[in-house]
């Protein structure tokens, strides 16, 4: 098991957000957290991450075998773990080419992501500094693709962008998450989405929906989001009850 | 002349308006004499090296022309394009009949007793002066250094631009690697006539225990545009200015950037006013202030006289280390309708969001935190030459490698 979630929860502040998550995900997979605004989604992945405003507060994560509950949050993205943000902070007088150099490899490969995102004029920008919707997302997900993890998060990936950029980000995800590849997938992901919209881009193996903190429904995440579509979230979740 | 000595003879014991009181008596004022040197061989290779930490270079094709002051001795001084003329001053004085029309017009010789003692002791000091419709295509550098132990040391400079001019000032002021103890007094005139661009970029590198005691005017014609960038990333006892900057002519622009560090023991009093006196004047104060367990008063004043004048300043501080503080003091100052200033301040630690974004990359929290603060540094300066660009952006690399 690539991504192991027992009993997790977290607190911001001083409320609990997440009660008692149990959540695997196994190599290769891709699966999808559904639910309403304020649900804990973006708690769930900032936590898995190890973002120190979301105290875990019980259970464990594990992740290629190792206990990473109160791992550092660099540990755990030099052991595979990357996340692209739905807000990220704005760094004034950071350059985005300046993060890009940190992340390694060769020059010419870098380029190449660059300007297959068309983000060739933003290395000279601030990092997220005026950005719109959409250009954070397609930063986000450069960063992703350099920084090479197993194990993707992605806080709602489509939302602000337009209609030609969600083209550009969806088959990127897709490749990030090595969609093209049958067998001998590495890449796995969990992504947050509330328009459904990425999904027309990749195939989803499992989906869940969370509700007040807890994991209500798991199963196929395109029935999933018909019947949040039409029903509504309680609907969803009345099926497992 | 007398009445200039007459105003500084009454403020010989008149204190700053800011800044801690400094005993000029207890600076010695018996330099050592240093014989001229056009090829720049009286400085040691320690020493060179020091000067090109502060922008100073000894090629002289890379400059329109080099000046160079060590203790009281103007000791090099070249010139490398027709129509910009440097000269050190006590020179500048003889050949044109006292600089009538510009020597003690921008800054008053009673202001305090640093001016005062300028007026009374002169050292020496450079004169600069672009032609009208010159461009000078290199930067002009001078280097203000002492090498003597305990010495203080007064300077006048005076720049003019004439109209339509372009000019680059680099300025460097530097002590020996080895001394401790000095003053350095520096009155400095800038005349930036009709149409003209004069960049002013000065990087200092002091020793611990030296005071420094700077009094800036420059004074703005039509159309014509001043820009100063101050950087000492290097520690100092003590450091009070409050370079005044005055707009006469419409349209007049005018952008003072401001980058320092305080260590431990250092005191540092800096700012920058802007008189905006024209219509369409334009004025913008930006300074970016780090202690690592140093004392910081970072001020900033626009003062607006006529209607449409605009101008903002930013004042921002970062605490790195307990031990010292950071006084932000933004003022603005409207006398008539139609002024448009605003400012803004800040004083806090690094943001943890922004640190574990950058975790969320891989970086350890010390890289993550020198890229923050190399960031927050990297004030936009426009008009540097390249390499001195370059030399900025190095030490501001060292500075947040130094620290993390």
């Amino acid at each position: 098991m690539l991504l192991e979630i027992s009993n997790l929860s977290v607190a911001v502040g001083d409320k609990e957000v997440l009660h008692g998550i149990n959540l695997t995900i196994d190599q290769g997979e891709t699966h999808v957290l559904f639910g309403k605004n304020g649900s804990g989604k973006t708690s769930l992945l900032m936590a898995l991450m190890g973002f120190s405003n979301y105290r875990i507060t019980g259970g464990q994560i594990r992740f290629k075998d190792q206990d990473i509950t109160r791992m550092p949050i660099n540990e755990r993205a030099r052991l595979g773990i990357g996340m692209s943000f739905q807000r990220p902070p704005t760094l004034r007088g950071v350059k985005t080419k300046d993060l890009i150099r940190t992340f390694g490899g060769r020059q010419e490969d870098r380029e190449k992501e660059i300007s297959g995102l068309n983000m060739a004029t933003f290395m000279d920008r601030d990092i997220n500094l005026g950005f719109s919707g959409g250009e954070i997302k397609k930063s986000e997900l450069l960063q992703l693709i350099l920084q090479d993890p197993e194990l993707i998060l992605l806080d709602e990936p489509e939302s602000g962008v337009d209609l030609e950029n969600i083209k550009i980000i969806g088959r990127s995800i897709k490749k990030l998450l090595q969609k093209h590849l049958r067998r001998q997938r590495t890449k796995s992901g969990l992504i947050i989405t509330h328009t459904g919209l990425i999904l027309n881009y990749l195939e989803a193996d499992m989906g869940h929906l969370l509700l007040d903190g807890h994991i209500r429904c798991e199963g196929n995440p395109r029935e999933m989001f018909e019947t949040i579509q039409t029903a509504g979230y309680e609907e969803c979740a009345r099926c497992q009850r | 002349m007398s009445e200039i000595i007459k105003e500084a003879e009454a403020a010989r014991n008149k204190q700053g308006q800011h800044g801690a009181d400094v005993d000029l008596d207890s600076f010695r004022r018996d330099a050592p004499a240093h014989g001229t040197d056009p090829d720049l061989t009286c400085l040691s290779d320690s020493e060179m090296e020091h000067l090109a930490g502060v922008g100073i270079v000894a090629a002289p094709q890379e400059r329109a022309g080099s000046f160079i002051l060590k203790d009281h001795s103007p000791v090099h001084c070249s010139m490398g394009q027709d129509g910009v003329e440097l000269l050190s001053i006590k020179t500048a004085l003889a050949k044109y009949g006292d600089l009538a029309e510009y020597w003690w017009k921008a800054v008053h010789p009673g202001t305090d007793k640093y001016t005062a003692q300028a007026a009374l002791a002169l050292d020496d000091g450079y004169f600069i002066r672009v032609r009208a419709g010159v461009k000078a295509a290199l930067p002009v550098q001078a280097c203000l250094f002492i090498g003597a132990e305990g010495l203080s040391q007064n300077i006048h400079n005076v720049v003019i631009a004439e109209a339509g001019s372009e000019l680059h000032i680099i300025t460097g002021c530097t002590t020996a690697p080895d001394l401790h103890r000095g003053l350095h007094v520096g009155v400095s005139e800038f005349y930036v006539q009709k149409g003209a661009t004069v960049t002013s970029t000065m990087l200092h590198n002091w020793g611990d225990e030296i005071v420094v005691r700077p009094r800036t005017s420059v004074i703005v014609e039509e159309g014509a545009t001043f820009m100063s960038n101050y950087v000492c990333l290097k520690s100092a006892r003590s450091v009070q200015m409050d370079p005044l900057v005055r707009l006469v002519g419409p349209d007049a622009v005018t952008r003072l950037n401001t980058i320092l560090v305080a260590a431990p023991g250092a005191d540092f009093d800096v700012g920058g006013r802007v008189s905006l006196e024209a219509a369409g004047t334009r004025a913008e104060i930006i300074s970016r202030t780090i202690t690592t367990g140093g004392n910081i008063i970072s001020r900033g004043l626009l003062t607006g006289h006529v209607p449409g004048a605009k101008a903002h300043l930013e004042c921002s501080g970062l605490i790195l280390a307990d031990g010292g503080y950071i006084r932000a003091i933004p003022e603005l100052d409207g006398r008539v309708a139609g002024v448009e200033m605003s400012h803004e301040a800040a004083v806090g630690r690094i943001s943890q969001e922004e640190i574990e974004y950058l975790m969320a990359r891989g970086l350890t929290e010390n890289e993550a935190s020198a890229l923050i603060v190399r960031g927050f540094l990297n004030v936009k300066m426009e008009g540097l030459p390249r390499e001195l660009a370059d030399e900025i952006e190095r030490i501001v690399e060292a500075f947040g490698k130094s620290v993390f």
